[in-house]
C-alpha cells in the first residue's frame, strides 16, 4: 500500500508558490476545501489564477482571498454572490474568465484523463466562442475546449484512507472528483481519516491513485450558503 | 395576466410521465409544486442530484445536499448524487428530457440572453450554455416585458447570447407561445388578456392563426 498521509495543513501546502494556478473543488459553499483555503490566506500567497466554479461569499471560501488581493484570475462559471469579487471584477482589478459550468468540469477531466482537448456544444454562436477553433459533427456546431493546466488541486472529501482512497458526501461531490488528479499535485482535506482496509472498495468514489496528500481537516463549519425549510 | 406561481403552474402541464427534468434558478423551481402527482418524474440538479425533493424540515438541513440554487433540499427514494462532469454529461447527452429556465431576452429565431448585462451585471453562465446547447425541449419561463415595460421577446436579443436557436417554447404572464422558422406562434393567451394586448407586448414578429385559446391552468 502506498501511503499519503500528510501531518496536516502546513505539510500538504507545501510547494504552493505566489502565481500558481490552482484547482479547488466545491459548488458555492458545498464541499469546499475550507482548511486549505484557510492556510492560503495565512501564507499570503499572491497572484494566484483560481479555477473553481464559485468565487465564495464575501467573507467565507475564496472570498477570503480575494478580500486580501490574494487572486489574480478568477476562472469560473457562475459568480453572483460575492460583492467583493463583482467589484474588483467591474474594476478591473481582478481577471475574469467566465466558462460553461460543464465545460469547467469537463476540462478539469480532461487534464486528468490524459485528453488535451474535447469539443462541446456549449457557448457556441456566444462570446465564449471567441478565439476557438470550431467544427461540425453531425449537422451540428462544437467549440474546441482544451484541458486545463494546473499545478495543484485542493479538494475536499468525506472519508477518505491512508492510501488515498475518497468517499464524498451529498452534492459536496461536484468538482471535487473531477479535480483529483488533474493538477501536478493533488490534496485532499477529509473529515475522516481511517486506516486502508476499512473503506469497501467496491464504494470508493476516488481511488488514490489520482491523490498526492490526504490529511484530516482540523474543523468544518460547512457553512449554508442559503438555508430553505419548510415546516411540519 | 399570470403571476409567477401562474407561469409555474402552466410549465407544469408540459412535464409528462417518465421525464427527467432540469429546473433553473427563479420561476422555473417553481414548477416542482405543481407537477401532477400521478405521474413519474425526477428533477436533475446540475450540481450533482437526481430525484431532488422538497426542502427539509427545519433543524433537518445538511450543508452536504443542496441544488443548483444553493438551496438546502432533501432527496426522494431512488434519487443519486454524482459528481460534476457526470451531471453535464446527462445534460449533453441528451439524457435529460426537458430543460426549464429563465431568460432576460428571447429573439424570434430561438435565441436565448439570460447571464450578463455589459457593464451592469455578470453573474456568469454557470450551467446554462450546456444546457441550451444540448437540450432538445427547453421551456423559457419569464415575464413577457422587463420592469421599464419594455418587451422581452425580441426580433434580435441585444444583450450578450447564451445560445442560438435553442428556444422551443416560451411561457409567459401573457401567453404561451412556439418558437418557428417565422416567429413566435401565439399557442394560448393567460387568463383575461386579449391578443391585442400581447401583439404590443411582442417586439417580434408575432404569429397570430385563427382564434387564440385561453390557456387552461
Amino acid at each position: 500500500m502506498i501511503k499519503k498521509v500528510v501531518s496536516g495543513v502546513h505539510e500538504a501546502l507545501e510547494g504552493v508558490t505566489d502565481g500558481m494556478t490552482l484547482m479547488l473543488g466545491g459548488f458555492g459553499l458545498c464541499g469546499i476545501p475550507e482548511n486549505c483555503i484557510a492556510h492560503l490566506v495565512t501564507l499570503n500567497i499572491k497572484g494566484l489564477t483560481c479555477i473553481s466554479n464559485n468565487a465564495g461569499v464575501d467573507d467565507f471560501g475564496l472570498g477570503l482571498l480575494l478580500q486580501k488581493r490574494q487572486i489574480r484570475k478568477m476562472i469560473s462559471s457562475y459568480v453572483g454572490e460575492n460583492d467583493e469579487f463583482e467589484r474588483q471584477m467591474l474594476s478591473g482589478e481582478l481577471e475574469v474568465e467566465l466558462t460553461p459550468q460543464g465545460t469547467l468540469a469537463e476540462k478539469c477531466r480532461a487534464a486528468k484523463a490524459g485528453i488535451p482537448a474535447f469539443f462541446t456544444p456549449a457557448g457556441y454562436g456566444t462570446e465564449v466562442a471567441k478565439g476557438k477553433e470550431t467544427r461540425e459533427f453531425n449537422g451540428k456546431m462544437y467549440l474546441m475546449e482544451e484541458a486545463y493546466k494546473a499545478d495543484f488541486a485542493f479538494v475536499k472529501a468525506w472519508k477518505g484512507d491512508e492510501a488515498g482512497n475518497l468517499i464524498f458526501k451529498g452534492t459536496a461531490r461536484n468538482f471535487n472528483p473531477c479535480m483529483c488528479g488533474a493538477a501536478k499535485v493533488t490534496v485532499v482535506e477529509v473529515e475522516e481519516l481511517v486506516p486502508a482496509g476499512s473503506l469497501d472498495p467496491n464504494q470508493i468514489h476516488v481511488p488514490g491513485i489520482f491523490v498526492n496528500r490526504i490529511f484530516k481537516g482540523e474543523t468544518y463549519e460547512k457553512r449554508i450558503e442559503k438555508r430553505t425549510v419548510r415546516t411540519k | 395576466m399570470l403571476d409567477k406561481n401562474g407561469i409555474a403552474k402552466r410549465i407544469a402541464k408540459e412535464v409528462q410521465d417518465g421525464y427527467y427534468v432540469n429546473l433553473g434558478i427563479g420561476i422555473p423551481t417553481l414548477v416542482a409544486n405543481f407537477v401532477r402527482e400521478d405521474i413519474s418524474v425526477e428533477f436533475q440538479s446540475e450540481n450533482g442530484v437526481l430525484g431532488m425533493g422538497p426542502f427539509p424540515f427545519e433543524g433537518e438541513e445538511d450543508a452536504d445536499i443542496i441544488n443548483a440554487g444553493k438551496q438546502t433540499i432533501t432527496t426522494l427514494p431512488g434519487a443519486s448524487f454524482f459528481d460534476s462532469a457526470t451531471s453535464f454529461g446527462m445534460i449533453r447527452g441528451k439524457h435529460v428530457d426537458l430543460t426549464i429556465l429563465g431568460a432576460m431576452e428571447v429573439s424570434e429565431n430561438g435565441d436565448i440572453a439570460n447571464w450578463k448585462i455589459p457593464g451592469k451585471m455578470v453573474k456568469g453562465m454557470g450551467g446554462a450554455m450546456d444546457l441550451v446547447a444540448s437540450a432538445e425541449n427547453i421551456i423559457v419561463a419569464m415575464m413577457h416585458t422587463n420592469r421599464a415595460g419594455e418587451s422581452k421577446l425580441l426580433k434580435n436579443c441585444t444583450l450578450p447570447l447564451t445560445g442560438v436557436e435553442c428556444v422551443k417554447k416560451i411561457v409567459t404572464n401573457l401567453a404561451v407561445l412556439e418558437v418557428t422558422n417565422e416567429g413566435f406562434l401565439l399557442l394560448e393567451r393567460a387568463p383575461g388578456v386579449t391578443v391585442e394586448e400581447i401583439q404590443k407586448a411582442t417586439e417580434g414578429n408575432l404569429i397570430i392563426k385563427g382564434d387564440v385559446p385561453e390557456m387552461i391552468l
